[in-house]
């Protein structure tokens, strides 16, 4: 076996060393009548070419989003990831460390964390950032309950329009916690909903922009409402390209902003591992969950970085912790920051222009389309369509002329007959005139059968 | 024995160099001093002009983000990926976080179109592969748990026992009872306490017995109506064994509870001994630790959880079923059958599918028959570094046999003046990876070995060598080797307390220099 380097002679060696006759000797803990006498009914060991082919065939059996003209959004973006990017997290220091809690020998991994946080940081109009939660949606329920902790309150408000997977993860979480939330009805045509729901009791709102169906929030007002019942503000931001084009929740009012920061540096695999953005303001950062690198000195005098404020953390707090979480997504934080210090604010600001542009040169094709129309005025590069009939039935179709073209509405949130015609649709910098033609074409053809 | 020496007199009159670099070692700045705003290292077309939907709420103030080219980026990140250490540096021996050669294939896998390129919400006609692959993963680990049921989402260890101990609420709150009280033995990882609060739960201490293991006259005085639960680690954080697992088990299913299990050391015992068998109702398994997928500086992970019968119907969406009608996909709880009660959702979309294809593959590799034989030789290998050390170094529980990872602790250091810690950094002099230290909290200054069935008998020789030729030193009164350690590493000892009595966690642009008197 390749990946195991003791032979069976060194296996007797080491056992006579130890001074026992035979390895499940070892095992004389374990309950006679448990210890399995042979391997479990699984195949036997195989070499890489075996390997290659079996999960080769099950890769074959997926339509790869490069492969055909692209649209699909909803909180995980198909864009282009430079070829350095990938390159650079494989390097074995990277991939194949720990936590770094041994700071001399990790320096490596805290210095790229301490400058993910402070890009975060820039992107959301924030003051800290923490070094990554597990995705955005985990982030959003962990803020919801950092909330919780800052106000003494109970209660969130959710806005109509927040991805309902992350609703239904800050859902999950407190029913299980025993703490209550409201959450609003879906708007497809947007608008404000949370101002109003605002009450005494309430802890947060949680208000996404751009939100799932594309539409663009002004969040100033929500926050002076929150803030003046006593309530925090997070925003959720699903696409972290957004943050080089639009005004940051931060200069709007939010007190915590989460995100999805898969756009940058991840690829879609299938919805994971991303990597969860939180930030917030110095003032609440010892109530933030996860871990933050901070710099210091070391013996020497000499800059350095180590993981800080850990009496927030599990393993020093045990049940008084701010959070559960120990791993998180270092690697793809890494990703998420190489990519975004190629970009640069030059970089960043024009692919958020790019995305942007498409998307806008896709809503006139699909508005042109005989029964369709945009629901959108304003987005970023996500919108929201209502075709003639059911929407899963033509994604479907469209699938079948080798066009993804975005997401039916009520997959994610079923039960609603109000979004069973409608389609979230994304455009990015990879897709081409070509694509968008192809896409409109194809819709029309659909539709006209 | 051949083992590379060091002529410790010409590297102490080293002299200090005018970079402050030392050959490899290159000091970095942050890209926020060396990059521009206006510099990038991507190159992209302007779009042609056209009119914005912003509807009023373009950025308006920059943002600050520097920029490197690709040159000055690569260099950068190669200069810091020198400064840490990893798996293919050499041996890391972190106890409890089984740090195992993470095979190249693997990553190769991942990176296949038709699974790094495909977005968890298009049609689901399109990724029929996926799902085959989340359905074989499951199949995997349900065989090698003996357990029903796999909740597949958990996006890390801890992100599992969440999944896991929300299951047992939706069990108990099914069967109309509401408990308050999880037990909790003290040698248990900190997110096990942390977990059973987060959901409300008072957690109850279970004291270790002077073997280092949970006695279940114990576990059975606090058993009660008002327990929910039991989280123990098997085995445990000592490197044990939990001889009485099975009583403790029966004990916790007479009074009505739920015994969830942290798999945290599953590598000791995969293919050996399978958890259901041993009254298990849920246990999570870190895909980053017994599956070797790279735990890359800090996650991604994984954290599937391995669900008992009575557990199984209440599994968080969305889940793959594969049964004799094919593999399909259930994303929400409502019409899914009388046979299913889904608790909810516990993150965006369908875990962390990259790492199961990594999972996958090591599984594929290795074979139910490497698996096992990757679990006798992660205990073999403990137990030789236990019997090379135990003569220099304390045993807290006396010499018997440990599983994967070996526990010692700090009384043989007594009257030294030296202390686990600084033991551990002398060893970073050495070329090592220090050991977990200070964990579990049951030992005085805890010292908890795990080699894994990735080191040679040959790198393990050498590795305890070293630590003998260390304790040697420690108890010639050799102080000052260990307190000013680390002394060749890329920083020397960093100042915790000062980090986190000011905190600076993000750079700030400096404020101009003050013009001269």
């Amino acid at each position: 076996m390749r990946y195991l380097p003791l032979t069976d002679e060194d296996r007797a060696a080491m056992l006579a060393k130890i001074g026992v006759g035979a390895i499940d000797d070892l095992f004389a803990d374990v309950p006679a009548d448990k210890l399995l006498a042979a391997p479990p009914a699984l195949p036997h060991h195989a070499g890489e070419l075996a390997v290659e082919r079996l999960l080769g065939r099950m890769a074959g059996r997926n339509v790869a989003a490069g492969a055909v003209p692209f649209f699909v959004g909803c909180g995980a973006y198909k864009h282009h990831v430079p070829a350095s990017v990938d390159h650079l997290i494989q390097r074995s220091e990277f991939l194949t460390s720990y936590t770094p809690y041994q700071p001399e020998i990790a320096q490596g991994t805290l210095h790229y964390l301490f400058e993910f946080q402070t890009q975060v940081a820039m992107l959301t109009g924030m003051e800290v950032a923490n070094a990554s939660m597990y995705d955005g949606s985990t982030a959003a329920a962990e803020a919801v309950l950092m909330a919780h902790r800052l106000t003494r309150r109970r209660k969130a408000v959710v806005a109509g329009n927040l991805h309902p997977h992350y609703r239904g993860v800050i859902e999950t979480i407190s029913a299980m916690a025993g703490d209550a939330v409201l959450a609003l009805p879906p708007r497809p045509a947007g608008g404000d909903d949370v101002a109003a729901a605002i009450d005494a009791d309430t802890s947060c709102v949680v208000v996404q922009t751009p939100d799932v169906f594309g539409h663009l929030h002004d969040l100033a007002p929500i926050a002076a409402k929150a803030h003046a019942a006593g309530a925090l503000l997070i925003a959720v931001v699903t696409e972290a390209v957004s943050l080089g084009l639009l005004t940051p929740p931060g200069d709007m009012g939010a007190d915590i902003v989460v995100a999805e920061g898969q756009s940058l540096g991840n690829a879609l695999a299938f919805g994971g591992p991303y990597v969860g953005l939180f930030a917030s303001r110095q003032k609440f950062v010892r109530q933030m969950p996860g871990r933050l690198a901070g710099e210091t000195v070391d013996a020497d005098g000499r800059r350095g970085f180590v993981l800080t404020l850990s009496t927030r953390e599990q393993h020093i707090r045990r049940e008084k912790a701010t959070s559960n979480i120990c791993t998180n997504s270092g690697l793809c934080a890494l990703a998420f920051t190489i990519h975004l210090t190629l970009l640069g604010e030059a970089g960043l600001t024009r692919l958020a222009r790019i995305n942007h542009a498409n998307a806008v040169k896709l809503a006139a094709l699909l508005a042109d389309v005989p029964g369709v129309s945009v629901l959108n005025d304003a987005f970023f590069n996500e919108f929201t369509i209502r075709v003639p009939g059911n929407a899963a039935d033509v994604i479907e179709r469209l699938a079948g002329r080798g066009v993804l073209g975005g997401v039916p509405a009520a997959r994610l949130d079923p039960g609603r007959p109000e979004l069973a015609d409608l389609v979230i649709v994304a455009s990015t910098e990879v897709n081409t005139d070509e694509d968008r033609a192809a896409y409109a074409q194809a819709l029309a053809g659909v539709l006209a059968r | 024995m051949n083992r590379p020496t060091t002529n410790e007199r010409a590297t102490a009159a080293a002299a200090e160099t005018f970079t402050g670099n030392r050959a490899l070692d290159i000091e970095e700045a942050l890209i926020f001093e060396i990059g521009r705003t206006e510099v990038t290292g991507v190159d992209l077309d302007e779009p042609a002009a056209f009119a914005p939907r912003l509807g009023g709420l373009a950025r308006n103030a920059p943002i600050g983000l520097p920029g490197l080219s690709e040159p000055e980026a690569v260099r950068h990140y190669v200069r810091l990926s020198h400064k840490n250490y990893g798996i293919d540096s050499g041996m890391f021996p972190l106890g409890s976080c089984t740090m195992k050669h993470n095979p190249r294939l693997n990553e190769k896998m991942a990176r296949l179109p038709g699974f790094a390129d495909i977005h968890p919400l298009q049609p689901l006609s399109t990724v029929a592969g996926a799902l085959k692959l989340i359905a074989e993963l499951a199949r995997w680990l349900r065989e090698l748990t003996g357990m029903p049921a796999i909740a597949m989402t958990p996006k890390a260890g801890a992100h599992g026992e969440l999944a896991g101990m929300m299951a047992i609420k939706a069990a108990l709150a099914a069967r109309g009872e509401r408990r308050s009280v999880v037990l909790v033995p003290e040698s248990a990882h900190g997110t096990n306490p942390a977990t059973a609060a987060l959901l409300g739960y008072r957690v109850a201490a279970v004291p270790a017995r002077a073997d280092g293991s949970v006695d279940p006259a114990e576990v059975e005085k606090q058993l009660s109506a008002d327990v929910a639960a039991i989280m123990l680690t098997n085995p445990n954080t000592c490197g044990l064994f939990e001889r009485d697992v099975v009583a403790i088990a029966e004990a916790v299913h007479r009074a009505g509870a739920l015994f969830y299990a942290d798999g945290a050391n599953f590598n000791a015992i995969v293919g050996k001994v399978r958890p259901g068998d041993l009254g298990v109702d849920a246990m999570h398994i870190n895909l980053h630790k017994t599956f070797s997928t790279p735990h890359g500086g800090g996650g991604p992970g994984a954290g599937p959880v391995a669900l008992s019968a009575a557990l199984a119907p209440f599994m968080p969406v969305p889940f793959v079923i594969a049964d004799a009608e094919g593999v399909r996909l259930v994303e929400h709880a409502a019409g899914v059958g009388a046979h299913a009660r889904p608790f909810g959702r516990l993150s965006a979309y369908h875990g962390q599918f990259g790492t199961f294809v990594r999972a996958l593959s090591y599984m594929l590799a290795h074979g139910a028959d490497g698996m096992r034989q990757a679990s006798e030789d992660a205990v073999l290998n403990a137990n030789y570094v236990r019997a090379g050390l135990q003569d220099l170094m304390s045993l807290p529980f006396g010499e018997r046999a440990c599983m994967h990872e070996v526990l010692f602790d700090d009384r043989w250091l007594d009257g030294s003046g030296i202390s686990t810690l600084d033991f551990a950094k002398a060893m970073i002099d050495e070329g090592y990876h220090p050991m977990t230290v200070y964990f579990p909290l049951v030992v005085h200054g805890a010292m908890l070995i795990e080699p894994t069935e990735s080191e040679s008998k040959a790198s393990l020789d050498l590795f305890v060598a070293t630590l003998r030729d260390l304790a040697m030193a420690a108890l010639d009164g050799d102080k000052a080797r260990f307190l000013a350690a680390p002394r060749r590493a890329p920083r020397r000892r960093l100042d915790e307390t000062r980090a986190a009595r000011t905190p600076v966690l993000r750079w700030h642009k400096p404020a101009p220099p003050q013009a001269a008197e």
